[in-house]
């Protein structure tokens, strides 16, 4: 009998968020194993069960998954949250990979040196409104649908609406243009698998605070 | 009667590289313009070409795909270069996945400032050979197989042979401790569509240089 999947990785968002995201959204309950020490992480190194020495890693029918992209990929396809042929997926993927290039940048900004965090800020909040929204608000507009693809929820709306969430978290002025960016992020809290993720105590992580950070930086050097 | 692939992107490797190489693997033509004026740039954003305003842009299928990873999905994908199931699948999103954070950092290099370029460079063989080779080299030791997912040719075999040959530029004697990935280089170099897009005249770009610095740096201003 398959286990539920056990995801390992530090008591913060990072890189594994989106996957808790997708999982939820899915309707997956899934366990976590929290990394708190460097002897944590080196724990996994040693025994083998880090491709590249590096986490998120998902254990996930019988296998222990790594890389981001590899792990979302897998659920979304198991879940049938990815579009119905290769070029809906190629449609999917396109976006997604537009929402990961601006969601690195926030991922990364409370790592920024001091004296550059203000000038990232400055680029994440003129990206976010010239590039990735006006992008995206486009896209829905172009088709007049709910959903960004094929007329039905997918992969892509779920790692949509979580970034606007990052965004929103940053600066909620943000998406005052964007009224179909809006709807979507409505449209998509609304369904009972992602209401119930946004209410408190489920696994969602909250927003990096000092103590997770240099908790962080100690495992990862 | 379809069209051939056309790709978009300035006259080198960047990252659009790997997907000349995917296609060539496939065995399938494709045609290039190459972005060598801020006008061209400016033209296909003005047309609506760039979802997000950046090459690589490859026009096929009737749709104008940008994000390296959704062109390279879809064309492994297409020509069946991606396993026969999901589970496949996944191993060789891993891979790849892999391969490419590896191939990120030699193709962001040339982009750095002279003072950091050697420590740079310490770096990525540092990476490659404490991280991703040995991780490689296990994988082909752990099922003697000629590929690296199936049994059967796949993208990450391409993926991972472009990176090899990066590497070997660097330093050509990176792979002095992994004599299974020595062997999976001359075996995959030799498969028929590889071999003829390693020749010279292919559509293959070669290493960066200052003049291919300038000019992206020129059309993307930065």
């Amino acid at each position: 009998m398959a286990g539920k999947p056990m995801l390992h990785y530090f008591n913060g968002r990072g890189r594994m968020e989106s996957t808790r995201w997708l999982l939820a959204a899915a309707g997956v309950e899934f366990e976590e194993k929290l990394i708190e020490s460097p002897e944590d992480l080196k724990k996994l190194v040693n025994e083998g069960s880090l491709m590249f020495q590096q986490v998120p890693m998902v254990e996930i029918d019988g296998m222990k998954l790594v890389q981001t992209r590899a792990i979302l990929n897998y659920i979304a396809t198991k879940y049938n949250l990815y579009g119905k042929d290769i070029k809906e997926r190629a449609l999917i993927d396109m976006y997604v990979e537009g929402v990961a290039d601006l969601g690195e940048m926030i991922l990364l900004l409370p790592v920024a040196p001091p004296g550059e965090k203000d000038a990232k800020l400055a680029l994440i909040k003129e990206k976010t409104t010239n590039r990735y929204f006006p992008a995206f608000e486009k896209v829905l507009k172009s088709h007049g649908q709910d959903y960004l693809v094929g007329n039905k929820l997918s992969r892509a709306d779920i790692h949509l609406v979580e970034l606007i969430y990052y965004v929103e978290e940053l600066d909620p002025s943000l998406i005052a243009n964007f009224p179909l960016l809006k709807a979507l992020k409505a449209r998509v809290s609304s369904l009972p698998t992602v209401k119930k993720f946004l209410q408190p105590g489920s696994q969602r992580k909250p927003p990096l605070d000092q103590k997770t950070l240099e908790q962080g930086r100690k495992i990862f050097k | 009667m379809t069209a051939k692939p056309k790709l978009y992107y300035f006259r080198g490797r960047g990252r659009m590289e790997s997907i000349r190489w995917l296609l060539a693997a496939a065995g399938v033509e494709f045609e290039e313009e190459f972005l060598e004026k801020r006008e061209q740039y400016e033209k296909l954003e003005k047309d609506g070409c760039l979802l997000f305003g950046q090459v690589p842009l490859v026009e096929m299928d009737g749709m104008m795909l940008t994000q390296t990873r959704a062109i390279l999905s879809y064309l492994a994908a297409k020509y069946n270069l991606y396993g026969k199931d999901l589970k496949e699948r996944v191993r060789i999103d891993m891979y790849v996945d892999g391969t490419l954070d590896l191939m990120l950092m030699i193709m962001l290099a040339p982009f750095k400032p002279p003072k950091e370029k050697e420590e740079n460079f310490a770096l990525i063989m540092k990476k490659a050979k404490t991280r991703y080779l040995p991780a490689f080299e296990k994988i082909l030791k752990d099922h003697r197989e000629d590929f690296l997912v199936g049994n059967k040719f796949s993208w990450a075999d391409v993926q991972l042979l472009e990176a090899i040959l990066m590497l070997e530029e660097l330093n050509a004697s990176v792979l002095s401790d992994f004599p299974l990935l020595k062997a999976f280089k001359t075996r995959i170099s030799n498969i028929p569509t590889i071999k003829k897009f390693l020749q010279p005249g292919s559509q293959r770009k070669l290493h960066p240089d200052q003049h291919y610095v300038d000019v992206v740096r020129h059309i993307l201003q930065f």
